[in-house]
């Protein structure tokens, strides 16, 4: 009885930011700007399957380069003694504390052709090299912004790894190799699939990324939905894509879910 | 059986310039079931990773079958260890734990399937190979633990106070199972425990430490029957540890009372520790009695009272299955061979 109670502002508050505005996109998805009943945003979707094919191929590429260079900067913290662990996690989410437009807009300034990155390589007499508005400072963007979330989870995971597991399988015969392919590893899944639906989804939606840094040559499919609400206010279409981007999400959430509890079967 | 399978020599450990274990020399023979015993922090747990390789020790020698092993990693070394609280692999079932070591060696497939059965046979876990970790009691884990590292078929078996976390009943029931499987396959059993019941139940050989040092080396029987020390009388078993003076050879002085006793070579009119079990003091009438004591607590223990009785100087425990109520006055009598006599040690109480 008492807990009901205590969910109740929570209920409040999902019903207003949550229910409501997706009620909103579905609304405005399936009508035409009169208001009457239509499936014709819906089609137009179609228009837009390269745009959404390039998000996921960036979204990917960007999550399994989070996923390298997020694992390799866990194990190595989940290895350190306890005061460096604190301070490395500080150092990692300090960044996430400045607005991600303010952090995008100062890696703009470093990539740019007169930026630091340039002006460096000028005093060297080297030729400078053309960073921003590429595929490159776009992705390097979206693993600047999300590796933290890779990190994380996987940090986690392996903090939490007994290490008498470990001994156990050194007793076992088991050479570093062995103990990571067959110990370690297995047991941060858990991390690891968390960590790519954290990367993943919002490397998916980003249009703040792709403008700063890919300057309109890489367009995603967040940037479609942000032109359609800001520039050509046709909320209709907008809200078609927002919905069906969402669908993409879930299933995503949904398959990954599911190769969880597939390998844990699998294992068991 | 006499043959040295392990030899420790002048181990010396320190962690952060604290001594862990201090010149420690052991010889652990082939085939044989030797429990280290002691209080937390004695060292003992230090000295079985020494052992499995998770401890270099600063100083010594680790022999094992005539080789020095100090620098070879834990996995290369032909033990295998039962960890405290067993350390399965969450991950995996019951099988593949068992199967984790021999997997490692290469082992071909049937002929791990064929030793997966039968060391689950051994072990009595037949049928659970399939079984998540998770799933399993407290006992169960414990004895997939065992078939884990026996199913290797190490030449040492190290055990880590596997019992420690299993309630009484359960503990009795494996104290036998390990000792049998210990004849069956006739590996030697390096067991650390605290509990010394349990070291006097399973050993071939006690060794009781204190503070990272050996206080005596022997046979259950011996260490219970001729404690080395005033320490290894109170750790094993119940003592009534009182000071005495040695008056001369086999007579000493306690209590106000002189008692014939069997030791010698004390010199004359020397303090000494004297130490009584509780169950080898006859009670009788007062005034028959060496002693005179008042019955202050009764307890009943199943096969025994329990009682604590008063005399002049110190407050004795005695176990007797004659029942004295409390409040009555007692005579206490200790025939020669019960009193044990042993050098007087720093701190001693009484």
């Amino acid at each position: 009885m008492k807990s009901r109670v205590i969910a109740v502002p929570y209920v409040i508050w999902s019903g207003i930011f949550i229910i409501v505005p997706t009620l909103f996109v579905g609304y405005f998805a399936f009508t035409d700007s009169n208001g009457t009943f239509t499936f014709e945003n819906i089609s137009k979707i179609g228009k837009y399957a390269n745009v959404f094919g390039r998000s996921i191929v960036y979204a990917a590429v960007a999550t399994v380069l989070c996923l390298i260079f997020g694992y390799l900067l866990a194990y190595f913290m989940a290895h350190l003694k306890e005061h460096q662990k604190s301070l490395c996690l500080v150092l990692l989410m300090l960044p996430m504390w400045i607005n991600l437009v303010l952090r995008t807009q100062a890696l703009q300034n470093i990539l740019m052709d007169n930026g630091v990155i340039n002006r460096l390589l000028g005093l060297l007499n080297i030729p400078s090299l053309k960073l921003l508005d590429t595929s490159f400072s776009v992705v390097l963007g979206l693993i600047y912004n999300y590796l933290p979330f890779m990190v994380l989870p996987i940090f986690t995971s392996l903090e939490k790894l007994d290490n008498k597991v470990i001994e156990a399988a050194q007793d076992l015969g088991a050479n570093s190799v062995n103990v990571f392919t067959k110990i370690t590893l297995p047991l941060s899944m858990p991390g690891v699939y968390s960590g790519i639906i954290m990367v993943f989804i919002p490397c998916l939606s980003t249009f703040v990324i792709s403008e700063k840094l890919g300057g309109g040559k890489v367009y995603l499919i967040g940037n479609v939905i942000n032109d359609m609400f800001n520039q050509n206010y046709n909320f209709n279409v907008g809200a078609a894509i927002s919905l069906v981007m969402m669908l993409i999400m879930i299933i995503t959430l949904v398959v990954f879910g599911f190769l969880d509890d597939e390998t844990k079967e699998g294992i068991l | 059986m006499d043959k040295v399978i392990i030899r420790l020599q002048n181990i010396h450990i320190e962690f952060d310039d604290e001594t862990i274990i201090e010149n420690l020399n052991l010889d652990i023979k082939d085939k044989e079931f030797v429990t280290l015993l002691g209080p937390s922090g004695c060292g003992k747990t230090t000295t079985l990773r020494t052992i499995a390789g998770f401890v270099t020790p600063d100083r010594g020698d680790i022999i094992f079958d005539g080789v020095r092993i100090n620098d070879l990693p834990p996995h290369k070394r032909q033990v295998n260890t039962i960890f405290q609280k067993y350390a399965l692999f969450p991950h995996l079932n019951v099988y593949d734990n068992i199967a984790f070591g021999l997997r490692i060696n290469k082992t071909p497939k049937e002929e791990i399937n064929k030793k997966i059965h039968e060391i689950l046979d051994i072990v009595n876990l037949k049928g659970y190979h399939k079984r998540s970790v998770d799933s399993l009691s407290g006992g169960q884990q414990q004895r997939v633990a065992i078939a884990r590292a026996l199913v290797n078929n190490p030449r040492v078996l190290l055990l880590d106070e596997p019992l420690g976390a299993l309630d009484l009943k359960l503990r009795k029931d494996m104290q036998i199972e390990l000792k049998r499987i210990q004849k069956q396959m006739g590996i030697t059993f390096v067991y650390v425990t605290h509990d010394q019941e349990e070291a006097l139940t399973m050993s071939d050989t006690v060794v009781v430490m204190k503070n990272g040092l050996i206080q005596q080396i022997g046979k259950p029987k011996d260490i219970y029957d001729e404690p080395a020390n005033a320490f290894v009388a109170d750790f094993i078993g119940e003592s009534n540890i009182l000071s005495g003076t040695m008056i001369r050879d086999f007579l000493v002085n306690f209590d106000d009372a002189e008692f014939v006793c069997v030791d010698k070579g004390f010199g004359e009119n020397t303090p000494v520790d004297v130490v009584v079990r509780p169950e080898d003091i006859a009670i009788c009438d007062p005034d028959k009695g060496a002693i005179k004591a008042v019955v202050k607590i009764v307890t009943f223990k199943g096969v025994h009272y329990e009682m604590i009785a008063q005399s002049k100087n110190y407050s004795w425990k005695i176990h007797s299955t004659q029942y004295q109520p409390e409040g009555s006055q007692i005579g206490m009598n200790i025939i020669p061979e019960y009193i044990h006599i042993m050098k007087k040690e720093a701190g001693t109480a009484n």
